[in-house]
């Protein structure tokens, strides 16, 4: 008789993997961090636009730029963290399993960046740092502000360290096999992350800490402005990888597809590696310190984003055709009529691909050199970005979210709730094409951004802008309607759906596909690659930038209602 | 690697769109001069008036020549200081003729400012340290409003004055 052998069939099993009540709960914290976010940035946002139509003054000595501050560091930093955290686990533990060790580890990432969140989200709510989120000195908050957003930086990285690991055991038991397509993506994100985000922590660790607590003097302003830029960027890329692996390898099968190509989806997560940072000047463009001839040098590097993005564009088409023509629908055009616009899990993440159409062109825009200095801080840039942050990735989350938290919890995505999140994702575009498009034809006419209700002395021009700052209020409002939806379908599907199993789909190869090239999982030289272009791209104007410093800058908080 | 006929076609005339678009921006900015502002020149953001113009007598709009002006500015929080008028009043509003050439130099002793014209080409960030400067020539006669375009604390929005072109 043959004694069984114990992990046999764990060390043969193939995808998917399934996920066990203790991991679901790791994943599903993160999240439900994510959608507490949602709720009360979405109410600042509120707020916001109600109080820039003019004729709403906030109660209780609140100020406009505290909801601000507190919008964008809950919205951009936070949810948009913690959700991206907590999906990229799930995909890491149905494509390559998650260990007992790594998941204890995993706790410690999410109560660090949630003890972070904490801290920093108090210190704004007493009003002690309306420095906005991104922080600029010589402005300075309360010391614990950038402390707590320290340890979510940390956080992030533990959890980063965990993902990289668990691919790293798979590889080793897996000898000769390619890299599950989702834990490939997931692993190139953290890496981004962590290389871009060591610019910002090193910023915080050694400006402004020991600046905001007295131990330095003074600031080099132009420094930790191009420190936080450097971080900057690649964070919108980390907002939108995560949407692009839903797109790329999740998307088809909900459609009842295939991917379209293993390794041109793979290519492309290399290719946004690379170009993803050595790019923040594009931020700084109408700054007076910096050489322009680097300025210019890292335009042309941010444009080259735009290969791996037309890549992205063809897959997503593509597979939409060859799906819809494999099930018999011919015609120039018949294939689109298949395309399941009644599911929701494709819907909302559909009309997300959509808006990164003009998303993309407003962005080429904004990175175009001289041209930027026409939109400069302008309100055109915040509607820019709520469209690619606040419509193209949010709405792909959302669309993550309508199986993801019945499979974590185990219940079921109704049809009930699957018409809600049809609503949902009508509601929010309707709001945000009214407020997103309020903004950019305000800022065209040079309406600033970042800025409360102010009649400018009364000039014609705030009088024109006046207009569209209450078409804003009302898309505003639409999409607030939306958020308050959203809370109540997330619930919903986290507690009171019906029990069941409801599907983490992912996408398979073709049977016939061509072999992805092993030289795509040459990580190391993916990495080289990624620090020679940093080097390239920084070392000359950081040098520059230094070796050229003006005096330092002392702290300032009057400015900001402290003293 | 496989890569599908269309997907070649759309990808290199993709590539073949991107490199003229950047040719455009490079001719515009190293043949035509039309960089953003970026002169790198310091100043000691504690002792601004060592640089004569940034004293208080040279603030505001100066003539140097015909058709030819300089706008200099000390950027503070919430206030843009464009001199006094003979009155000792505070200026918030200059009137410049169409078609001459300005020269528009800011600075700021605190914290970073967003100065913009709204409605013009005119539009740099003043930094703590730094000399802001950008020369326009101001072809469009109306009402501009000067306002700070980057956040610099809670009276940013009543930072502002106007710039009349005649």
């Amino acid at each position: 008789m043959e004694i069984p052998k114990i992990g046999v069939f764990e060390e043969n099993a193939r995808l998917p993997l399934t996920i066990g009540k203790k991991e679901a709960n790791l994943y599903l914290s993160f999240i439900y961090v994510a959608f507490i976010s949602l709720f009360i940035g979405g109410l600042m946002g509120l707020l916001q636009v109600l109080v820039r139509s003019g004729s709403f003054t906030l109660p209780w000595g609140i100020g406009y730029y505290q909801i601000l501050t507190l919008h964008g560091v809950v919205l951009a930093l936070v949810l948009t963290t913690f959700f991206i955290i907590g999906f990229q686990y799930a995909l890491m533990g149905k494509t390559v399993g998650i260990s007992d060790k790594q998941r204890k580890v995993s706790w410690l990432a999410f109560w660090v960046m949630t003890v972070g969140t904490a801290i920093t989200a108090a210190t704004i709510l007493v009003g002690k740092a309306s420095v906005l989120y991104t922080f600029y000195a010589p402005l300075k908050a309360h010391p614990l502000f950038y402390i707590g957003l320290a340890l979510v930086i940390v956080g992030s990285w533990i959890a980063g360290f965990v993902n990289w690991r668990q691919l790293y055991l798979w590889k080793k038991a897996h000898p000769g096999e390619k890299s599950p397509l989702l834990a490939f993506m997931v692993n190139i994100n953290m890496i981004m992350w962590f290389i871009a985000s060591l610019g910002v922590a090193v910023s915080v660790l050694i400006q402004f800490i020991p600046w905001s607590l007295g131990y330095a003097e003074t600031i080099n302003v132009l420094v930790s402005r191009t420190l936080f830029w450097y971080f900057g960027h690649p964070l919108v890329y980390f907002w939108l990888l995560p949407a692009y692996m839903a797109w790329y390898a999740i998307i088809p099968k909900i459609i009842g597809g295939k991917v379209f190509s293993d390794s041109l989806a793979r290519l492309s997560f290399v290719l946004f590696l690379f170009f993803s940072i050595p790019v923040g000047f594009h931020h700084q463009l109408t700054e007076p310190g910096i050489d322009p001839t680097w300025k210019f040098i890292q335009v042309v590097l941010t444009f080259m984003v735009v290969i791996p993005s037309l890549m992205t564009a063809f897959s997503m088409f593509a597979t939409f055709e060859i799906t819809g023509r494999k099930k018999g629908f011919g015609g120039l055009f018949g294939w689109l009529r298949h395309l399941p616009w009644k599911d929701v899990r494709f819907l909302a993440p559909f009309v997300g691909m959509l808006a990164f159409i003009p998303g993309g062109a407003g962005g080429i825009i904004n990175a175009s050199h001289q041209m930027n200095t026409l939109v400069h801080n302008t309100i055109w840039v915040t509607g820019h970005f709520h469209l690619t942050v606040g419509t193209t990735v949010i709405l792909t989350f959302f669309g993550i979210t309508y199986w993801l938290i019945p499979h974590l919890t185990g219940r079921t995505l109704t049809k009930e709730v699957n018409r809600l999140g049809i609503i949902q994702t009508f509601v929010w575009t309707i709001g945000m094409t009214i407020m997103s498009g309020a903004m950019h034809i305000q800022g065209l006419l040079g309406a600033p951004r970042r800025s409360s209700y102010s009649e400018y002395g009364g000039t014609e021009q705030a009088v024109q802008w006046g207009a569209y700052q209450m078409a804003q209020a009302i898309g505003g409002t639409i999409l607030f309607l939306g958020i308050i939806l959203m809370v109540y379908i997330f619930i919903k599907l986290a507690f009171f759906s019906p029990k069941g199993e409801e599907e983490f789909p992912i996408a398979e190869e073709e049977e016939n596909a061509p072999p992805t090239p092993m030289w795509l999982e040459n990580w190391k030289l993916w990495v080289a690659i990624t620090i020679a272009l940093i080097l390239f791209a920084y070392t000359i104007p950081f040098i520059d930038i230094i070796q050229n410093s003006p005096p330092g800058s002392p702290p300032f908080d009057w400015p900001i209602g402290n003293s | 690697m496989h890569l599908h006929k269309y997907e070649k076609i759309w990808l290199i005339s993709g590539v073949v769109a991107l490199a003229l678009f950047l040719i455009i921006l490079g001719f515009g900015a190293f043949y035509l001069g039309t960089h953003p502002q970026s002169h790198g020149i310091t100043i000691d953001p504690a002792n601004i008036e060592a640089h004569e113009a940034f004293q208080s007598e040279n603030l505001g709009l100066t003539k140097v020549d015909e058709d030819k002006y300089i706008v200099n500015v000390v950027a503070t929080a919430f206030n843009y200081d464009l001199g006094v008028d003979e009155d000792g009043n505070a200026v918030k509003n200059i009137s410049i003729p169409k078609g001459s050439s300005v020269l528009f130099q800011v600075v700021t002793p605190d914290v970073v400012h967003g100065f913009n014209i709204a409605g013009t080409n005119v539009n740099m960030m003043v930094e703590p340290g730094y000399i802001s400067s950008m020369e326009v020539e101001m072809k469009q006669t109306g009402e501009f409003t000067l306002l700070c375009n980057e956040y610099c604390g809670v009276g940013h929005h009543m930072m502002f004055a106007t710039v009349e072109v005649y």
